[in-house]
């Protein structure tokens, strides 16, 4: 099956009313059709944009805290997640359904490959600001090398964490609208699926910005309640 | 309960460079005694401190606490057993003051409880409140935060404390604050500590033994403060010490410590005779009047000794009334202060012990023993 059949199966609504006829903005269309048209996909783009951020998020880190004690390997992280953030995603998706297939399994590759380099960079340079002198103090207590991490290095670099974690979410949501061309489902074939019909784009279009903002606001919650001591040193 | 703490030979090299930031260490600190290691910066001196708890590797030589070496077991269990403070404190940011100060005794695997009693104990020790147990390091001030930091090195009781410049980072009033309840708490603490500082005033005041050290870490002098002012060993030291030196001293000996003038002391009522009796056998020209409960109500003149008793108010107050606990220097310069020669010493009721005069504190400059020179709280240490 080549992306260009998705085109094809795209199901094209009835223009039973005027304004409809006229792809006009129709409540009426928009309240009869919501349940069934938007809930599923708007589930399934949320799952796509949950799965690949936690994978990214997995990988960026796990490489964030092994670049921390070895910095020479920075660079070249930095430089392989930036030459798969250059990828347009579009032809990303395309490049990768000859190995991985169409589905959820290439959508998600090329989704989390994207937050790499966001992620990454925000973990190595929160871990790196913990202070010298807390540093100093905790090794100078006795707490180990991966006691300073755990216990000193890592809770500090949570706000740079988050806000890495953050913009790569709504990015995600975002390009997340992209992943029918894999055929993975998601917002995104219904948004390519009538352009035309500002019913249609507006419903799928606002239904990505809703999402970018409850998850972007449920990280902030998250981020708020992980570091106390942040909005205690504000006040 | 305190470690002695032994340098012997000690030396460090940095790898790359040629030159030995220190060279042949030897020194003994007892048990239960500040070591004040002060030097010019580069000296070596936070190097020297930092070879204890092994924060700077040895490259030769061995350091004994308790005459064990310190290389004998791991890095992290060495330095749950020396409290450790450095200039910049190093508060943990993300963590309140209670969960600062349990660092160490979390390491040590302490029951939740004892952690909670002693977190307590300590932040009445340091005069914190305990509502402070719940706050962050950026809600305190920076004396708060010293003072937090001092007790999270305590923490766990060790043995032996390092000090970096525990008290450098703050403002010269607090300083003085933190240095005499750090002194006092000494006092009952009586732990072996290593203080580090560039300020000679610190180390006089702190030390009971003082090592000076110059550029590539040589040991130019180690003694006594009182040692070291009477009788600095070469022109490096007398030079660090500083031209005043001989005032400093002052800063050794407490008002108590000296052997104060007898004040003649007479109560309002008494007969003049007696009065003009006591002036004649003192050091003094002018009696003085205290009340019932021997706190002193000024001097009495020629003219308040005109009548047949001595009168309820005095010509000339009293100024200024020194506290016995005043060191001498300070007490000197309330004296230049009030533009007087001498005035009452009073004790912690307030009452008359003696007179101490500008004359007493010239003998004292001039003598030269520094076995006379050696404070009482510091008698125990043999040179």
């Amino acid at each position: 099956m080549s992306w260009l059949t998705l085109f094809a199966q795209v199901q094209i609504h009835h223009r039973a009313s005027d304004c409809e006829s006229n792809n006009g903005f129709c409540p009426d269309w928009i309240i009869k059709n919501f349940g069934d048209r938007y809930v599923d996909p708007f589930f399934r783009h949320l799952e796509l944009v949950v799965i690949s951020v936690l994978v990214g998020f997995v990988i960026a880190f796990a490489l964030g805290i092994v670049a921390h004690r070895r910095r020479w390997l920075v660079g070249p992280v930095v430089g392989i997640t930036g030459v798969l953030y250059t990828i347009p995603s579009v032809a990303a998706f395309l490049l990768l359904v000859p190995i991985t297939g169409f589905g959820l399994l290439t959508a998600v590759i090329a989704l989390s490959s994207y937050t790499l380099l966001i992620i990454f960079r925000n973990v190595v340079a929160g871990l790196a600001a913990a202070p010298a002198e807390a540093r100093d103090a905790a090794l100078g207590m006795g707490l180990t090398d991966s006691q300073v991490l755990w216990r000193v290095e890592v809770p500090l670099a949570l706000p740079e964490i988050f806000a890495g974690v953050r913009i790569a979410t709504t990015t995600t949501v975002g390009l997340a609208a992209l992943a029918f061309f894999a055929n993975a489902g998601g917002l995104g074939g219904l948004i390519f699926g009538d352009l035309v019909f500002k019913s249609n784009v507006v419903v799928a279009g606002g239904l990505c910005i809703v999402m970018a903002f409850v998850l972007d606001g449920l990280l902030l919650f998250a981020q708020r309640l992980s570091t106390p001591w942040v909005r205690a040193a504000r006040a | 309960m305190a470690a002695a703490l032994e340098f012997q030979q000690v030396s460090k090299t940095y790898p790359g460079s040629d030159e030995p930031a220190i060279q042949s260490l030897s020194f003994e600190v007892p048990a239960g005694d500040i070591c004040v290691l002060v030097g010019p910066s580069g000296c070596g001196k936070t190097t020297t401190m930092r070879m204890v708890n092994r924060m700077v590797s040895i490259t030769s030589g061995e350091i004994l606490l308790d005459g064990r070496s310190v290389l004998d077991r791991k890095a992290y269990e060495l330095r749950r057993e020396i409290g450790y403070t450095i200039q910049q404190i190093g508060l943990f940011p993300h963590e309140t003051v209670a969960a600062n100060i349990a660092t160490v005794p979390k390491l040590l695997g302490w029951p939740k409880d004892r952690i909670r009693d002693r977190v307590g104990a300590l932040l009445d020790m340091f005069s914190l409140p305990q509502d402070m147990a719940g706050r962050y390091p950026a809600q305190l001030s920076g004396g708060q935060r010293q003072r937090v930091g001092v007790a999270r090195a305590l923490a766990s009781d060790p043995s032996i404390m390092l000090m970096d410049e525990p008290f450098g980072a703050i403002d010269p009033i607090t300083r003085g604050r933190l240095q005499n309840e750090f002194l006092r708490l000494q006092g009952e603490l009586r732990k072996t500590i290593v203080f580090v500082t560039h300020d000679i005033d610190e180390a006089i005041k702190m030390g009971d033994r003082i090592a000076v050290l110059k550029k590539g870490g040589v040991l130019a002098q180690y003694a006594t403060p009182a040692e070291l002012l009477l009788a600095p060993v070469d022109a490096f030291v007398e030079d660090f010490v500083g031209a005043d030196r001989a005032l400093k001293r002052l800063a050794l000996l407490r008002v108590r410590d000296v052997d104060l003038w007898k004040a003649p002391r007479v109560r309002p009522g008494d007969p003049v005779a007696q009065a003009q009796e006591q002036v004649a056998d003192s050091d003094l020209p002018y009696s003085l009047l205290i009340d019932a409960d021997g706190k002193p109500l000024g001097w009495l003149s020629d003219r308040d000794l005109a009548g047949e008793r001595v009168p309820d108010e005095a010509d000339t107050a009293p100024t200024p009334r020194l506290d016995q606990d005043s060191v001498l220097r300070d007490a000197l310069a309330e004296l230049l202060e009030e533009d007087t020669q001498y005035g009452p010493v009073v004790d912690e009721r307030g009452a008359v012990i003696g007179v101490l005069s500008i004359e007493l504190i010239a003998q004292f400059l001039a003598s030269k023993d520094p076995r006379e020179l050696d404070p009482p709280e510091r008698a125990g240490v043999e040179p």
